[in-house]
């Protein structure tokens, strides 16, 4: 304890000092934040308060991975929430709804309409035959070395690409944010999630999560409410008002969109033919229910009956967050674009990139002391989903390779808790290095890929595993691994990467989201391998699937919450 | 976890019990009958968006500037949370108490 003292006191100096020393040496155009910095400093004491106190709380492995099993569903939702609402969600939709309209919307609809079918087919199936990854899951009556192996795969493929993808963005944003060079933000970003996870685990990952939830809906809604205030609160007006500011509008993207005479309020070029809006739309439903940070936070409360009600409030707070941020897009193309002190009107750029339409709104609404408040706030936000990730990462690592694959479930509880947290330094370390490394690239193709190996590798042996008496071992390794690499190959021979990231020419592979093509893969070689398993153990798995259904049915056997 | 002490008799117990039969078949019935529908609202949505995109551009109302993809967009977002809500009454309520029975009965 004395020491994690120590460590919380050396690290929370170290980032003042880091903070104080980048001041000096920041370039004058990026002018440094101090409301924003002083803010944001306010989030880590609190946060870093919170590891503490979550940190002489986490005795048990469960503690650790599930926070005992004691968060409500209420909190839950909020939690799961807050890992959806990230900075490239609240950042890059208003963003997209900003310079192209309607396209947002139906972006973030895809987003959404995962989650009931999550509640539907696996929510209270996960909470009851789960106990800290989704491997518990698939591993539950199939063989678990190979399993195991795989699903955690899966896991650090997701974990990692979400991850340099967030580091990028974070680095980015708070460069033109609050005025620090990039090396610096990726560091501080990293050395925080750390402490987080390795002292706070699970418990303070998930209020690190609830904090910033509640922060950004707040912050949304003001801008939102600004955006409206505006017109009086009269839609005709505002859609109005949005219109014509397309036309008084300085950004190029807008030009181009008077010029071609598009029609803001109706789809655009986002999704050009049906294969790629199917596909687009499977990757972010399925890619949902296979994502390992997201699956985790249904073993962190007590019963099937909460994690029900985690995913009823985490829809409805993620619903009405797209709302807002459709109102804000907008709001933005009134507000903002037609401005010059935010608007480059000579190169037709937003001044600091195109993910800072949400940014100018808050300034353009609430003056300098709220754009402080909400780029701190979109500072936690990047801070508390890689934290999840992070933890998800190291969960994979120690509980399903090191404790389960390796050591074949007989561990020392103490002994599996260090490797994890290990493990989270190491995965940091790693996100820390190749976010610096990759500052100058194109990352974003990498959250898509992400998205699009969770729902062909994670998803189809996961929804398979609860549902298909016949799924054996072996077919679940051959179509989980069919999945992975097809969705790896096609991404790589798409334009996304093909052209875009390695400067070939064309595309080898014609459409940007594989995943009509990798989901079918993987469910078809999940089936036909499975089909053709006659062994002993394909036999033996089978025969276990009648008592697994009755447990996921009522819940006999699953763990509950730990008593404090 | 394979390897949490469940009685294999008392898992027998449940299986021939006529609620958990009930249990089982009225609440996948209910779940798929949910996401069937979910899928095909959002589909439904998805195949507009990728064939008559246009359709989406009408206005709501002569004269005015809002096109129907606005509320329909909503409709979608504002679909997928009542849904929610609809399983989630039925199966802590009536799903929930048929479980607890099975469990008192088998114990």
């Amino acid at each position: 304890m004395r020491r994690l003292i120590e460590v919380l006191f050396v690290a929370v100096v170290g980032l003042w000092g880091s903070i104080a020393w980048a001041a000096d040496a920041a370039k004058p155009e990026n002018k440094l934040n101090i409301t924003a910095i002083i803010m944001f400093f306010i989030f880590v004491a609190v946060t870093l308060g919170i590891t503490y106190w979550a940190a002489s709380r986490t005795k048990t492995t469960k503690d650790f991975y599930a926070a005992g099993g004691g968060i409500t569903g209420f909190q839950n939702g909020l939690a799961i929430a807050g890992d959806y609402m990230s900075a490239a969600s609240f950042l890059g939709i208003s963003a997209m709804v900003f310079a192209k309209g309607y396209d947002g919307l139906i972006y973030s609809i895809g987003f959404l309409v995962g989650w009931p079918v999550i509640l539907f087919l696996m929510a209270e199936q996960l909470r009851n035959l789960g106990r800290y990854t989704f491997a518990d899951i698939v591993s539950f009556r199939l063989s678990q070395v190979p399993i195991r192996t795989l699903s955690a795969l899966g896991t650090l493929c997701t974990v990692i690409l979400y991850l340099i993808a967030q580091m990028v963005g974070a680095g980015q944003l708070i460069r033109t944010l609050f005025g620090l060079p990039y090396e610096y933000a990726v560091v501080i970003v990293g050395a925080l999630m750390i402490l987080y996870v390795a002292f706070g685990g699970m418990i303070a990952t998930t209020w690190v999560q609830i904090i910033k939830a509640v922060l950004l809906l707040t912050g949304a809604t003001f801008i939102a409410l600004g955006a409206l205030n505006h017109v009086n609160f009269d839609l005709e007006a505002f859609f109005r008002s949005a219109l014509e500011g397309v036309k008084a509008s300085g950004l190029a993207d807008h030009k181009k969109v008077v010029a071609e005479n598009k029609d803001i309020f109706a789809p655009g070029g986002l999704v050009s033919d049906p294969i790629s809006a199917i596909s687009l739309g499977m990757a972010l439903m399925f890619g949902t229910a296979g994502l390992p940070h997201i699956l985790m936070r249904f073993f962190t409360v007590a019963n099937a009956r909460e994690a029900r009600k985690s995913v009823f409030y985490a829809t409805g707070f993620i619903g009405y967050f797209y709302i807002l941020t459709f109102i804000i897009g907008f709001g933005a193309v009134v507000l903002v674009a037609p401005n010059p002190q935010y608007v480059d009107m000579v190169k037709g750029t937003l001044m600091g990139g195109n993910n800072m339409a949400a940014i100018h709104m808050a300034h353009a609404t609430g003056g300098d002391l709220f754009l402080g408040f909400i780029s701190a706030v979109a500072f936690a936000t990047i801070l508390a989903v890689v934290s999840g990730l992070t933890l998800a990462g190291a969960s994979a690592v120690s509980h399903d390779i090191y404790a389960n694959a390796m050591r074949g479930g007989r561990v020392d509880e103490r002994v599996e808790m260090r490797i994890s947290k290990l493990s989270a330094l190491v995965i940091g370390v790693i996100a820390i290095v190749l976010g610096i490394q990759f500052e100058k690239q194109n990352v974003a193709f990498m959250v898509g890929l992400a998205f699009a190996i969770a729902a062909s590798a994670n998803f189809p042996i996961l929804i398979l595993s609860i549902y298909w008496k016949n799924l054996t071992t072996r077919g679940a390794l051959i179509g989980g691994s069919m999945g992975l690499i097809s969705t790896v190959t096609m991404v790589v021979l798409s334009k996304t990467v093909w052209v875009d990231v390695l400067g070939y020419k064309d595309p080898l592979f014609p459409y940007k989201d594989p995943a009509i093509f990798s989901m079918t893969l993987a469910f078809v070689g999940c089936w036909l391998f499975s089909k053709l398993d006659s062994s002993s153990q394909a036999q033996a798995e089978r025969a276990l699937f009648a008592a697994q259904n009755v447990r996921c049915e009522t819940g006999v056997g699953a763990s509950g919450a730990s008593k404090h | 976890m394979n390897n949490d002490p469940v009685d294999s008799r008392m898992i027998e117990r449940i299986q021939n019990h006529p609620k958990y039969q009930e249990l089982v078949t009225k609440r996948s019935r209910f779940a798929w009958t949910l996401s069937v529908f979910m899928l095909l609202i959002y589909y439904a949505f998805v195949l507009v968006v990728a064939f008559i995109p246009k359709t989406l551009g009408t206005k709501i109302f002569a004269g005015s500037v809002i096109s129907v993809g606005i509320p329909i967009g909503v409709f979608v977002i504002v679909s997928a949370f009542i849904l929610t809500g609809v399983y989630v009454r039925r199966a802590n309520g009536e799903f929930d108490d048929l479980t607890q029975q099975i469990k008192e009965d088998t114990k």
